[in-house]
């Protein structure tokens, strides 16, 4: 056999997507037929065109604002169709629970009553939105995009580590590594089998469509950005194009009469949904956060009107939040009765007495999280952590447990990644996205994103994390 | 995409074309200038095209002379000046990436790519043997900019913004072109008709691209009537004021009824106003009425429309536009 460029790479004793996995063999076989240098000549290709597109250039100098860099290995992250169609089963029966429960806990709460959530999680959660007690919304659907995050441990069984169920990003980047790939290496792609992600837009304005109020034949669908200063704007740019819909700003838009209405050059125009990219917190100042500049006063008004779909629903973050998280497969088998196709990583809900007292005698072996961070922060990986920083948490953990889960450390899959001119094992996660409207469609693969920095098990881009194509094959 | 256009967008999409223009024409002035400043000893005088933009006080502030490697940087890579060209790229970016919905990518890039560029421009670049080829990579990187709008760019609404936006920036620009012809002669009228004289109208003709084009209608004869006649009046000459203007009037009453837009009107009779100036009077009466009045006159009409369509289109309200066409978006 011919010398390959993974000859001298060595994933020890993690699962490796590329050397395990049944459908790599035709690219590990390409890839043999790749040099180092060339390897390196094309990612530099790549990303010199990343740049001019602007995709990642580093500051923005005059706002003193730094654009979103997420650095993109060449290396493809490679999924089986078999293992694709279990993740895509699993991710479909998490959003329709998901869904079923933000029904309940807004209208009759019989999932409280019957004691399988308990009330105060759920009740006195920041993100619980009592405005939304009664509103009946089309499909009964709440979370219209939904990015699940999924692990896959040293066995290489899949495993949820996080839903996302507010306003996940990272979509473009799978659209746009996809279209460096396809350009960078034609050769590697070339008669695979690869399910094609290109019609995202299209699902996702179609799904927006399906929940418009109803009455409304030709729904204004506009997407709402916090503005150009926003990390994710890149994302909200994509998306507005992908669904060829208006990209607003809070000052865009307007409510006379529970109406919203945006500002054009012919006057004010009718807007019927409105996939928004901000925080329930900032949406409306006059029923949230009252100094929030980025938002539309009244907007909350016209929503219980019935004049309005948002995407996603108000008060969604009730349940993605990790406290609820760690009663997924009881919601599960409450409103569908089956097992959860895809596990939840075992979970330790430190508000319970048993749990904390678990969790702090083992805090050295373990994860610990705050339920209500996103991004990787605060987060103490106990084989990780030093003495002192075990000692910070366990004070915490102490003054409030409520705050806090733990679990155990899981010892992410890694895939083989191009590191400083070399071919070494790095920890990567999944995040596949979900759109729903009427029915639920998961965009096949979904976002790879990969830890850069060695032995590093967070993978979030603000703490240092790249992406991969993620590839899907029959 | 319906064919409702956000106000903002307008806006930005009718500045991103003003921007551009602008960079360009400041590159074409400080061209000609080369050839303008030079007296009958050689040496330079910079001074008039800070008169131009205004800039003296601003200037002078940081600078203690107008030398040309002081005024140069200060148009071209002065990133604190908001007059530069390197700012007015970068105010066009900064447009271009708010519309990215609207453009087409290869806009996008091309500005992005552009401005990365003159990012990258350092004080050796603007070295006296330089500067030629160094101007004509910016016109041409604003042509370029031009040719991909004009081949990608959907032709909707937005389409008409941005052309309003080029063509009223390009009429004012023309405008200031010939004021720098009149600031140089300010303190000796006498010079008019030398052969010195001569020469500099025929730079200035060269700096508008106009050169082939008048020597096509005036075949023997360089009178600086004929030029300034030439440079406003004529109707063939895309960078005339009457045809600038002509454009900017057609394309506002077009997009007004293929899009029912009710307002406007305000700035079409501001217009109709212009044409009918433009198209009656002839140069010799301009001449002996005064240059650098009509001229003026002609910028005060130019920002009046600009001030009408914010109004009207843009969303700004009668207050906040007094002093929005002078600032950069």
């Amino acid at each position: 056999m011919d010398p390959s460029i993974l000859d001298g790479y060595d994933p020890q004793s993690f699962y490796c997507e590329m050397l395990r996995g049944s459908a790599s063999h035709v690219i590990r076989e390409r890839l043999s037929g790749l040099s180092i240098d060339a390897l390196k000549q094309r990612a530099a290709a790549a990303n010199a065109e990343l740049y001019d597109l602007g995709i990642t250039f580093t500051i923005y100098s005059d706002a003193q604002t730094i654009d979103r860099i997420l650095p993109f290995d060449v290396l493809p992250r490679i999924l089986s169709a078999e293992e694709w169609r279990h993740i895509e089963r699993g991710i479909i029966q998490r959003i329709t629970a998901i869904n079923l429960l933000l029904d309940d806990v807004y209208h009759d709460q019989h999932v409280l009553r019957d004691g399988v959530v308990p009330a105060e999680l759920i009740l006195g959660n920041h993100n619980y939105r009592p405005l939304m007690r009664g509103i009946d919304l089309p499909h009964k659907t709440y979370v219209n995009i939904c990015g699940t995050d999924i692990v896959r441990d040293e066995r290489g069984t899949f495993l949820v580590l996080e839903d996302n169920a507010r306003t996940p990003s990272g979509v473009s980047y799978v659209v746009e590594n996809r279209h460096m790939m396809l350009r960078a290496f034609p050769d590697l792609l070339d008669d695979i089998s690869l399910r094609a992600i290109d019609n995202y837009g299209a699902k996702l304005i179609a799904a927006l469509q399906e929940v418009a109020p109803a009455g409304v034949a030709d729904p204004q669908v506009v997407l709402l950005s916090p503005g150009t200063y926003n990390s994710a704007y890149f994302e909200h740019v994509f998306l507005a194009r992908e669904m060829g819909v208006p990209l607003v700003e809070g000052s865009d838009l307007l409510v006379e009469d529970d109406r919203v209405f945006m500002r054009t050059t012919g006057g004010l125009s009718r807007v019927d949904v409105i996939y928004r990219r901000i925080n329930d917190d900032y949406l409306d100042p006059e029923a949230f956060v009252p100094e929030s500049m980025l938002g539309v006063p009244g907007l909350m008004r016209a929503y219980r009107a019935g004049n309005l779909a948002l995407a996603n629903a108000v008060g969604t973050g009730v349940a993605d939040d990790k406290a609820v998280y760690a009663y997924m497969p009881r919601i599960i088998r409450y409103y569908l009765d089956e097992d959860q196709i895809l596990p939840n990583v075992e979970t330790h809900i430190c508000r319970e007495p048993k749990a904390l007292r678990y969790t702090l005698d083992r805090l050295a072996e373990l994860v610990v999280k705050p339920v209500g961070e996103a991004g990787g922060y605060g987060i103490t990986v106990g084989p990780r952590a030093s003495l002192r920083e075990l000692d910070e948490c366990r004070a915490k953990l102490v003054a409030d447990p409520a705050n806090y889960i733990s679990q155990p450390c899981v010892n992410l899959s890694v895939a083989p990644t191009l590191v400083d001119g070399q071919i070494e094992p790095r920890h990567v996660d999944l995040r596949p996205f979900a759109v729903t409207g009427s029915s639920t469609w998961v965009l096949p693969g979904g976002l790879t994103r990969v830890a850069l920095r060695r032995g590093s098990l967070v993978v979030n881009s603000s703490q240092g994390g790249g992406s991969k194509d993620t590839w899907v094959i029959e | 995409m319906s064919d409702v256009l956000l106000a903002r967008f307008a806006d930005c999409i009718f500045w991103l074309a003003r921007y551009v223009e602008r960079a360009e024409n400041l590159a074409r002035i400080l061209d000609v200038n080369e050839t303008f400043s030079r007296d009958s000893r050689g040496g330079q005088n910079w001074r008039p095209i800070l008169q131009l933009n205004s800039d003296e006080k601003r200037f002078f502030a940081t600078h203690p002379a107008a030398t040309a490697q002081s005024v140069v940087k200060f148009y071209v890579i002065d990133s604190g000046n908001p007059t530069s060209i390197i700012s007015a790229i970068r105010y066009a970016r900064e447009n271009a990436r708010t519309l990215r919905p609207l453009i087409s990518t290869e806009m996008w890039v091309q500005l992005n790519v552009f401005y990365n560029r003159l990012a990258a421009l350092g004080e050796d670049d603007l070295l006296p043997g330089r500067l030629a080829a160094l101007f004509g990579i910016i016109k041409e990187a604003c042509q370029t900019h031009t040719g991909i709008t004009e081949g990608t760019l959907f032709r909707d609404q937005g389409w008409y913004f941005y052309q309003l936006g080029r063509y009223i920036e390009r009429a004012d620009q023309t405008t200031r072109l010939l004021d720098i012809k009149y600031h140089l002669l300010l303190p000796s009228p006498s010079d008019v008709g030398s052969p010195t004289d001569v020469s500099q109208w025929n730079a200035l003709l060269r700096s508008a691209a106009g050169y082939h084009a008048y020597r096509r209608l005036h075949t023997a004869s360089t009178t600086p009537a004929r030029i300034a006649g030439f440079l406003l009046l004529n109707q063939a000459f895309p960078r005339s004021v009457h045809h600038c203007v002509r454009e900017v009037s057609q394309l506002l009453s077009e997009v007004k009824s293929r899009y029912a837009l009710r307002h406007g009107n305000d700035a079409a009779e501001e217009l109709d106003r212009l044409r009918a100036v433009l198209g009656t009077l002839d140069i010799s009466t301009i001449l002996s009425e005064g240059l650098h009045e009509f001229l003026d006159l002609m910028q005060q009409q130019l920002n009046a429309v600009t001030r009408d369509l914010s109004i009207a289109f843009f969303g700004y309200s009668p207050e906040a536009s007094q002093a929005q066409t002078a600032t950069p978006q």
